[in-house]
């Protein structure tokens, strides 16, 4: 231990990062302080971990192997996450986020594993030692499968697959993990054997529970995984009596939470469903198939007209925008008929995408301007007065089954409500189904036109056309 | 059962600092805008990087000569860079579009 100085130094840097901590979550809610406030609970992490170095321990000669590789560790977990965090494109940003929450989360279970180990040899355990360390393990390894699935799955390279009884599975496995966990708690066992039955069973849920959901829940699940890791934080700040890690690993359980829970309301499904993992994965059974009326198709001409000829625009941007980076194309568009005097919004449904405000980044990326970004109620009330709507890459959020389908599964869901404007256009690649698989009735709707064909292809020969008028 | 309560009573002030804690993480983002909302689970998913410290403790704690714990406190210290430094810095691009569009 060091001098008394030193500890009371420590405390202090913890304090001060706790502190910008809790600025920063909060500046993080107003758009203009929101990247000050970033900044400013990344000089406190850097505080708090400099602190650490400096002031945990005596620094003694014969530990300098530990201080070569905290700092070699340092260094290449810098230069690796800059690198891909800069070069990630703003489309793939959703699964960056899951990944860099899955290094979180295995941080916390690789702390788990040393400090059971410590246990085994120090031979006395402490029961609130014990709870908390084989917790950490549990939720840090649930988060960190989960984390690297979901992001393999975001990448498109690895498919949704639903077991066959998948959610009994999940619900055995969740008790297996529970009942093994309890076990070694109570039994005060330190044997090697069933903490890494317990690593791999915690990494197994995590794989099987993200397996099966769907993309339109992604963004839930994500936003879950985060919290997991904020508590297996937590647990590790209860382990070394530590106010940074506790503070920090809390605000962000709780915040997650929080989040995770307003995604689900806006999506009409409850938290227990997300848990079981049951949800997305079979929800293509639900619905009703048949099809009704015909698909009408525009062509980019009559489309342009249309749109050079109204007096109010809404676009509806889905993931489809972000997978065809048509982002810059359909601002683009928006300053065209803006000289011509067509007002034109967007409507943001708050789960459009793969992640919550997914939409707004990606416009914000091409420079559209703030005040164009409709919420979804607003964009609602506008819609009675809105000429076109352009359905961009979006499905499920225009779904009218949500309203008037009990039998569907997405029967609840708040949606944007397209057809009360007087014409919509839905730009789409093909007739495939909406990533939660169900049928979508607007397409056969009288007022809706179909414009097939990759995004930005359209909105760049929307360009010209409208041009040429 | 006494267990339990001993292990309650010694750690009262860190269980009261944690509901204390639990209210104003709810109270922190109780009223963020969609907009915001992707840079701020990307801003929290950097905080929960102070996991980091522990595995820095344990380095510091480790003997020198303990090579599972050196090796894995190293890992350890790597994947919490990797969740800090990432996790801002992807935070730190998601809001600069939102800087230059204020101009």
């Amino acid at each position: 231990m060091t001098s008394i100085l030193g500890l009371s130094l420590l405390e202090l840097c913890y304090i001060i990062a706790s502190v910008t901590f809790i600025f920063g979550l909060k500046m993080l809610s107003s758009p203009d302080k929101a990247r000050k406030g970033n900044l400013i609970a990344a000089y406190g992490m850097g505080i708090a971990i400099i602190a650490t170095i400096l002031f945990k321990e005596e620094l003694t000669p014969e530990k300098w192997p530990n201080y070569a590789l905290i700092l070699a560790g340092l260094v290449v977990g810098t230069v690796i996450g800059t690198r891909m965090a800069l070069k990630v494109k703003m489309t793939a940003m959703p699964q960056m986020v899951s990944f860099f929450n899955g290094m979180g989360g295995a941080c916390a279970a690789v702390i788990s594993l040393v400090e059971f180990d410590h246990l085994m040899h120090a031979g006395q355990v402490e029961l609130g030692m014990m709870i908390v360390i084989i917790l950490g393990l549990i939720i840090g390894s649930v988060s960190f499968s989960g984390s690297i699935i979901a992001y393999g799955k975001l990448e498109g390279k690895i498919a949704d697959r639903a077991l066959p009884a998948g959610q009994v599975i999940n619900i055995v496995l969740l008790l297996a993990i529970l009942g093994l966990g309890a076990f070694i708690v109570w039994s005060g066992s330190t044997s090697p054997i069933y903490i890494y039955a317990l690593l791999a069973i915690s990494l197994l849920y995590g794989v099987l529970f993200v397996m099966p959901i769907g993309g339109a829940d992604m963004p839930v699940v994500i936003s879950l995984l985060n919290s997991f890791t904020g508590m297996a934080a937590a647990f590790g700040g209860f382990l070394y009596d530590n106010q940074a890690m506790l503070t920090g690993g809390i605000l962000v359980g709780s915040a997650g939470t929080i989040l995770t829970v307003l995604m689900c309301t806006a999506m009409n499904r409850s938290l227990t469903n997300v848990i079981i993992g049951s949800f997305g994965g079979n929800s293509a059974a639900g619905g009703e198939s048949g099809e009704e009326g015909s698909i009408k198709e525009i062509t980019v001409t009559d489309a342009a007209i249309l749109l050079a000829y109204a007096n109010k625009v809404m676009v509806v941007p889905g993931y489809g925008l972000a997978v065809a980076q048509a982002q810059h194309t359909i601002h683009n568009l928006e300053k065209l008929l803006d000289d011509k005097g067509v007002e034109m919004n967007y409507a943001i449904h708050p789960v459009a995408g793969r992640m919550p405000g997914h939409m707004n980044v990606l416009l914000a990326e091409a420079d559209v301007p703030y005040p164009k970004l409709l919420e979804m109620e607003d964009a609602n009330e506008a819609m009675a007065s809105t000429d076109v709507v352009l359905v961009i890459g979006a499905n499920d959020v225009v779904n009218p089954a949500a309203e008037n389908d009990p039998s569907s599964p997405i029967y609840g869901m708040p949606i944007v409500k397209v057809l009360e404007a007087k014409n919509v256009i839905v730009m789409k690649r093909s007739m495939g189904k909406g990533y939660a698989g169900i049928e979508n009735k607007l397409f056969y709707h009288d007022k809706n036109r179909m414009l097939f064909g990759d995004a930005k292809d359209s909105i760049e020969k929307l360009i010209s056309e409208v041009k040429n008028l | 059962m006494d267990n339990l309560l001993s292990l309650f009573y010694e750690n009262r002030e860190f269980i009261f600092l944690i509901i204390v804690s639990i209210f104003l993480g709810i109270e922190v983002i109780s009223n963020v805008p969609a907009v915001l909302h992707t840079p701020l689970m990307s801003g929290a998913n950097a905080i929960h990087g102070v996991v980091i410290i522990g595995s820095i403790i344990i380095m510091l704690e480790a003997d020198p000569t303990n090579y599972f714990a050196l090796g894995l406190g190293f890992l350890a210290v790597v994947l919490g860079t990797l969740n800090v430094v990432g996790g801002f810095v992807v935070t730190n691009r998601m809001l600069e579009m939102f800087k230059k569009k204020e101009k």
